[in-house]
């Protein structure tokens, strides 16, 4: 690559349009004549909730479908895009939710090999020098010679842009970027990000569901639902409440319940110094106290990988305490079966098919994992009998307003809202004493987010202590009445939630506290 | 000599073994860390190693040429990896029941075509005498090696430099660590890891060629004694690097020499004890280098064993 294509200054942004874009899978139609305008130099926001059309949309803008109908033009000519290829050729790139860096190979490998004119043999030390070269005219920072395992996601999304812009891609489309940062790290990168559009350098389409993160760069925005663009303008003359209102539509959203005061501070669940190892035998979390009383949810607040994932591993069993113990009601805890039973423990995650749920398994006996080896399911020791079980489930789905063709449909089969909900309602139609909860509304649309939050809340007002752990920081300052933030296997901060801020847990998320 | 001619004798010959017994290991155990950088396992090289060494054995009776031999039997071990590479391309084919199919189909065959060559003796190798400095004949003939050893050793170092500095390399290595990367950089990712298998059936094939050309250099059924499944181990104790494979299969030829070794002095108590010895070196190097509580590290993420 030479250094003259990627000199800054020359203004060498484009402008990428569509008309009419109509794309029909079958029976389902994902978009329905979309024309979307995005200006060179421009930072264009695509709002929408799961499955308004997003990734659709910019699937065809990309190559990777056929759109059924409709047109792209890009600087005001019309083009064909048939493959990704074709819209590599054109300078239109995308940045992936998930990484698309190889993971053993070092952030010069990744870059060299992203070419179309690697040599074959490659002469590190000129490429080591180009590579610098080309680094000084764009505003990131990544170590070259580290494998990019070893990076922090922070310093992978940016190599993810840098390899867009080492391959002179002059429209990037973002998917959810900030998805996997701190807050620091995504103003950083969008700020960066903003500024080359400023310059002239570069367009941007950014799929996101952050508000504050469109009324702080975004230029334009565009709103999707149900495949279709209900809105758009520029973002200085829209409120938030404008452009939610357009993402939501007409949905009834459950009020979360008010929460109500908690006399008694009783303790409940204590974490008395966890230590647990990675599954490189690395220490994952390290000296983990905390205390959590009766009608408390303690929020843990931080990015994924600190060892979150490990801590809820831990607490439901599937992983190996090191050192530590955990005790309810004073009393030593060991999370297995009878005891979870006993002490009343129960908990759910992100991602039930693949945490808690088996996915093959009918609707009615994903819901009797707590009870199928207790009466009346199981009259006799080891016996099961199906008639009460699905008569239970019943009763769970019709309470929980699971949507389901019948009891005995593969639980696989059921909307990922409804999954979560018939798990919802496994693990939370009993007494629930301790309540572990791990990214609950993950991948969700709204009204079953506002469902799951307001039977958390629910949880909280009737008694229980509820450990919350969530990437998603808005969820936490909605939730939490305690926060904690994990950093590097560690409780870094911890604080009431009256006494503390978003921009407070942002540092300490990042590391400074 | 010192003190203890015995020992001497001992450690001279499993030098002298460790050259001669490694040369297969390093060859199969090259071939199979080539075939899963790029992200499969191929655990039909024991019945290509074996074909490899029947077919070898073959050309060399007919054409009198021990290296026209050693070419075809490679040419052989291609065949084989061209048919796993294409076999596992197919939908919902899993690459090490494929392998366990090719390892009985190489061997089968081999038996079935070997039949002949049994009795008859074919030319052999011809090895390179690096001690006719000593005036011992025990140091001239361990120091007796085969340019196929040397051959394997820059075969090693050249894949050790060929996978970090050319651009086949770093393909290589982007399929076998994530093939939705390698998809999104338009790489073939079958066509790679098809041509990479082809790749690890030559060496499988002219390590065959070892066995029955020039040590133990004649072609019978019991020739290969499981070094092509034991090359898998190898690979996973020198953690896909080509240089490690080159120093683990050293040490796996030195523990086959033991048992040989202790015999030339006349310790043959416990004989088979240690002919043994690779397989329990095999067996105590997976148990340690691996465990439960963790993952394999440096094991290319798109093997099926790691997945």
């Amino acid at each position: 690559m030479s250094l003259a294509r990627t000199r800054p200054g020359a203004t060498r942004a484009i402008g990428v349009e569509t008309v009419g874009m109509t794309k029909i899978f079958g029976g389902l139609t994902a978009l329905d004549d979309v024309s979307i305008r995005v200006a060179s130099g421009s930072f264009h926001a695509l709002l929408g909730e799961n499955g308004a059309g997003k990734s659709t949309l910019v699937k065809c803008m990309m190559g990777f479908y056929q759109p059924t109908r409709g047109e792209m033009l890009v600087n005001d000519v019309q083009v064909d895009v048939p493959n990704p290829r074709a819209a590599t050729a054109l300078g239109i790139g995308m940045v992936y939710q998930h990484f698309t860096l190889v993971p053993s190979l070092t952030a010069a490998e990744n870059l060299v090999i992203a070419r179309v004119d690697t040599p074959a043999v490659i002469d590190w030390g000129k490429e080591r020098t180009a590579l610098n070269a080309f680094l000084e005219t764009t505003p990131f920072r990544v170590p070259l010679d580290v494998p990019v395992s070893g990076l922090s996601a922070g310093e992978k999304q940016k190599l993810e842009i840098l390899k867009q812009l080492y391959l002179d891609q002059r429209f990037l489309i973002l998917d959810e970027p900030t998805s996997v940062l701190t807050p620091d790290e995504a103003d950083e990168m969008l700020g960066l990000l903003h500024g080359m559009t400023k310059a002239g350098d570069l367009t941007i389409l950014m799929i996101t569901h952050k508000f504050r993160e469109v009324t702080a760069y975004a230029d334009d925005v565009t709103v999707l639902r149900r495949g279709r663009v209900v809105g758009s303008g520029r973002v200085e003359d829209l409120s938030i409440a404008e452009m939610s209102r357009m993402m939501i539509g007409e949905t009834d959203i459950r009020e979360s319940a008010a929460r109500t005061a908690q006399p008694e501070k009783k303790l409940k669940l204590e974490l008395a110094g966890l230590f647990a190892d990675d599954d490189e035998e690395l220490p994952a979390i390290e000296a983990i106290s905390l205390k959590i009383h009766a009608g408390e949810i303690l929020g843990i607040a931080g990015v994924s990988g600190n060892g979150q994932s490990e801590l809820i591993e831990v607490l439901s069993g599937q992983r190996l305490l090191k050192d530590g113990r955990i005790f309810i009601d004073t009393r030593p805890y060991e999370p297995e079966r009878r005891q979870m039973d006993r002490f009343k423990v129960f908990g759910f995650s992100e991602e039930p098919l693949r945490n808690v749920a088996v996915p093959r398994m009918s609707v009615a006996e994903n819901m009797a994992f707590r009870t199928f080896d207790k009466s009346p399911i199981s009259p006799f020791r080891g016996w099961l009998s199906p008639v009460p079980m699905r008569k239970k489930a019943r009763g769970l789905i019709d309470a929980y307003r699971v949507k389901t063709p019948s009891t005995e449909e593969p639980i696989e089969n059921l909307s990922g809202g409804n999954v979560q909900r018939a798990i919802l309602a496994r693990e939370l139609s009993g007494d629930v004493d301790v309540l572990i909860v791990a990214n609950p509304c993950f991948g969700l649309d709204f009204a079953s987010v506002a469902e799951i939050r307001a039977q958390i809340i629910d949880q909280r007002n009737k008694g229980a202590a509820i450990l919350l752990v969530s990437e998603d920081l808005d969820e936490i300052l909605e939730l939490a009445d305690t926060v904690a933030v994990m950093s590097e296997g560690r409780i870094t901060y911890q604080s009431p939630m009256a006494r503390t801020d978003r921009a407070t847990i942002g540092h300490a998320m990042a590391g400074h506290h | 000599m010192g003190d203890d001619p015995g020992l001497m004798t001992v450690l001279l010959a499993m030098f002298a073994g460790a050259i001669r017994v490694s040369t297969p290991f390093l060859f199969v155990s090259l071939g199979e860390m080539l075939t899963e950088k790029s992200g499969r396992i191929n655990l039909g090289l024991e019945g290509t190693l074996v074909f490899g060494a029947m077919s070898g054995y073959a050309i060399s009776y007919h054409t009198g040429s021990p290296w026209l031999g050693v070419l075809v039997a490679g040419l052989c071990g291609s065949l084989f990896g061209a048919l796993h590479g294409y076999l596992c391309k197919l939908p919902k084919v899993n690459d090490i029941a494929i392998g366990i199919a090719m390892m009985l189909f190489g061997t089968g065959l081999a038996f079935f075509f070997g039949k002949p060559y049994i009795q008859p003796s074919a030319p052999r190798l011809p090895s390179i005498s690096f001690g006719t400095w000593s005036d011992h004949p025990a140091v001239r003939q361990a120091l007796e090696i085969n340019p196929l050893f040397l051959l394997g050793i820059a075969l090693a170092i050249f894949l050790w430099w060929a996978l970090k500095n050319t651009r086949y390399g770093l393909i290589i290595r982007t399929t076998g660590d994530s093939a939705p990367a390698a998809l999104a950089l338009g790489i073939h990712v079958d066509r790679v890891r098809l041509l990479s298998t082809m790749a690890g059936g030559f060496f499988a094939g002219i390590g065959g060629s070892f066995l029955s050309l020039y040590y133990p250099g004649s072609w019978t059924e019991g020739l290969s004694s499981g070094q092509g499944l034991m090359a898998v181990a190898l690979v996973i104790f020198a953690r896909w690097n080509p240089i490690y494979c080159f120093w683990a299969a050293l040490l796996f030829g030195a523990a086959g020499a033991l048992g040989p070794a202790l015999q030339s002095i006349g310790i043959s108590r416990g004989y088979h004890f240690f002919n043994a010895a690779p397989y329990i070196l095999t067996l105590l190097i997976m148990i340690a280098s691996t465990s439960p509580r963790r993952s394999l590290k440096g094991a290319p993420g798109e093997l099926s064993i790691t997945k």
